[in-house]
């Protein structure tokens, strides 16, 4: 709690003690437009990370579902063959479980299209095996190749699979985007490092004149740190308003899977970039405070 | 309440100051002369803190300056109005409220507009520049705030870097007759200066000692004044 009570402390207090720092024009206004830009940039980070987190989850249990095999043969050899690919699928790794679909099952699937009292005992229609895969997967060519080799008239429809490779995009983006947050993090950090030195720099004088007339450190540094912490609060508050609105504003086409037009937050998730202006001002403060103390040291 | 035992002072390159000791008592009236450049600002610097002895041990309030934290020093200099020889303000606040400074910083905002405040600045003609930047101040003006500031506080110790440097002969004659006045009141006073005039107009008023740098150390000027 200490930290938090150190926060406190510093921010409350005489507001009339500002005062003795002189107002900084053109710096100040770097500092909130930095703090404005780096918010911004951490919405649409912290956008990308959440929308690629939900992609990546719904294509994962898309891919964690089936895939199917088609047997499509003369009817004698239908049975036969339907078994011979059970028994191969049962001894593949990566196939979890496979169970060929019963007829009611298979007229389901094609009513939508047939109607519902399609007689599809008499039609040629392939016999379906339904393939659920392990989370590591199954060889796909392999199995093809046995496939080809002792049933000749199925087919392994993977359609689902080639989605694995923008899972794994997904996953990526998706860490990039919490690797951005936080490099952002630390650049306004920086920034804000520099533009308090900047000014400790410039009221060099103005400390000297405080420490002879017996100000305390701590008083010194509040003038500074307060000043920061509210500018970088402002800019950030400005910066993350905007990127929420520019977020918001970007056209939606239906959730389909689109990666670009699913870009953005949704339901209680718009409310974690609120979290941005006050972590930038957490920042502010800490990084101001530690310069603070820093150039303090060059006076006695 | 200020004490330099054995001091002695260098800035790095041959010793500026060797073996001064001095007790600034409660009471105490000091003159500290010298040519330019002898060491007089040094020392007080060393009296006020700004500088570390690099020999012997002051001691400030009782208290040896070493071993002072960084807030040690600033309750410390709340005790000791200064008047530092070029002046420095607070370009940016009028000089009324640089003159309230020492108030401000140690928690005391409210008394820029006190009855106190305002006989200060009239006692040291500067009543009708309260509301003026210290940047539009004479150099005199600037003298007389500085000495305004510094005894605001009502401080036990007022150490006073050249400040008639800057005033002309009656202004120095009310900033002496303050002085003594306030020395009466068992204040210590040590005041730097090249002002000989006054020093002699002092010790028509009170016992002062008067002190003199003389090959980087202190001695007692006595008869030729
Ligand atoms: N910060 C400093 N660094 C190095 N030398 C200094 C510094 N300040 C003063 N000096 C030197 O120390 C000597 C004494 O200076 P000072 O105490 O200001 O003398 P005075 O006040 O008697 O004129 C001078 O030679 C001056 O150049
Ligand atoms: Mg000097």
């Amino acid at each position: 709690m200490r930290p938090l009570r150190a926060f406190i402390s510093f921010l409350v207090g005489d507001p009339r003690a500002d005062r003795v720092v002189p107002p900084s024009g053109v710096a100040a206004h770097l500092t909130t437009f930095a703090a404005a830009a780096m918010a911004f940039l951490a919405v649409f980070a912290l956008a990308l990370s959440l929308s690629a987190g939900r992609l990546a989850e719904r294509w994962s249990s898309a891919l964690a579902q089936s895939s199917t095999v088609r047997i499509s043969a003369p009817d004698d050899q239908r049975a036969a063959q339907t078994q011979a690919v059970l028994d191969i699928l049962a001894e593949t790794p990566g196939v979890e479980s496979a169970r060929a679909l019963s007829d009611a099952e298979q007229r389901a699937l094609l009513a939508p299209w047939f109607g519902a009292d399609l007689p599809v005992e008499t039609l040629p229609i392939p016999q379906l095996i339904e393939v659920v895969e392990t989370q590591a997967g199954y060889d796909a060519e392999g199995l093809r190749l046995r496939l080809r080799a002792e049933a000749p008239g199925a087919i392994l429809d993977d359609h689902t699979r080639w989605r694995r490779p923008l899972v794994r995009a997904a996953d990526r983006l998706r860490s990039l985007g919490w690797t951005s947050i936080l490099l952002i993090t630390l650049t306004t950090g920086a920034m804000i490092t520099l533009a308090a030195n900047a000014a400790l720099a410039a009221n060099a004088q103005v400390i000297a004149v405080l420490r002879l007339v017996g100000a305390r450190d701590t008083y010194i540094a509040r003038a500074f740190v307060r000043r920061f912490t509210l500018r970088s609060l402002t800019g950030a508050a400005i910066g993350t308003a905007l990127g929420m609105l520019a977020v918001w504003a970007l056209p939606s086409a239906e959730t389909a899977s689109s990666f670009l037009t699913g870009l953005g937050f949704s339901g209680a998730s718009w409310l974690l970039p609120l979290t941005i202006p006050p972590l930038a001002a957490i920042v502010a403060f800490w990084a101001t405070r530690a310069a603070s103390f820093r150039a303090l040291k060059e006076v006695r | 309440m200020i004490e330099l035992n054995d001091v002695g002072y260098s800035y790095g390159g041959d010793a500026l100051l060797t073996d001064v000791s001095l007790n600034l008592s409660p009471g105490s009236f000091h003159f500290l002369t010298g040519p330019s450049g002898a060491g007089k600002t040094t020392l007080l610097k060393l009296c006020y803190l700004e500088l570390q002895a690099t020999r012997g041990e002051v001691v400030a309030f009782g208290r040896p300056a070493r071993q002072l934290s960084r807030d040690g020093v600033a309750r410390m200099r709340r005790r000791v109005g200064i008047v530092h020889q070029d002046c420095r303000f607070l370009d940016h606040l009028p000089l009324v409220e640089n003159v309230a400074l020492p108030l401000s910083v140690s928690g005391q905002p409210d008394h820029a507009d006190s009855t106190e405040m305002r006989e200060l600045l009239a006692w040291v003609g500067l009543k009708h520049r309260a509301t003026a930047l210290p940047p539009e101040l004479s150099g005199g003006e600037r003298q007389r705030a500085a000495l305004a500031r510094a005894l605001i506080m009502s401080p036990d110790v007022i150490l006073a870097d050249e400040p008639t440097g800057n005033l002309d002969w009656e202004m120095s004659l009310r900033l002496l007759t303050l002085l003594v006045e306030l020395n009466r009141m068992g204040k210590a006073v040590l005041i730097a200066t090249h002002d000989l005039a006054l020093i002699r107009q002092a010790k028509t008023q009170l016992a002062a000692r008067v002190l003199r740098i003389r090959d980087r150390t202190l001695q007692v000027a006595g008869a030729e004044l």
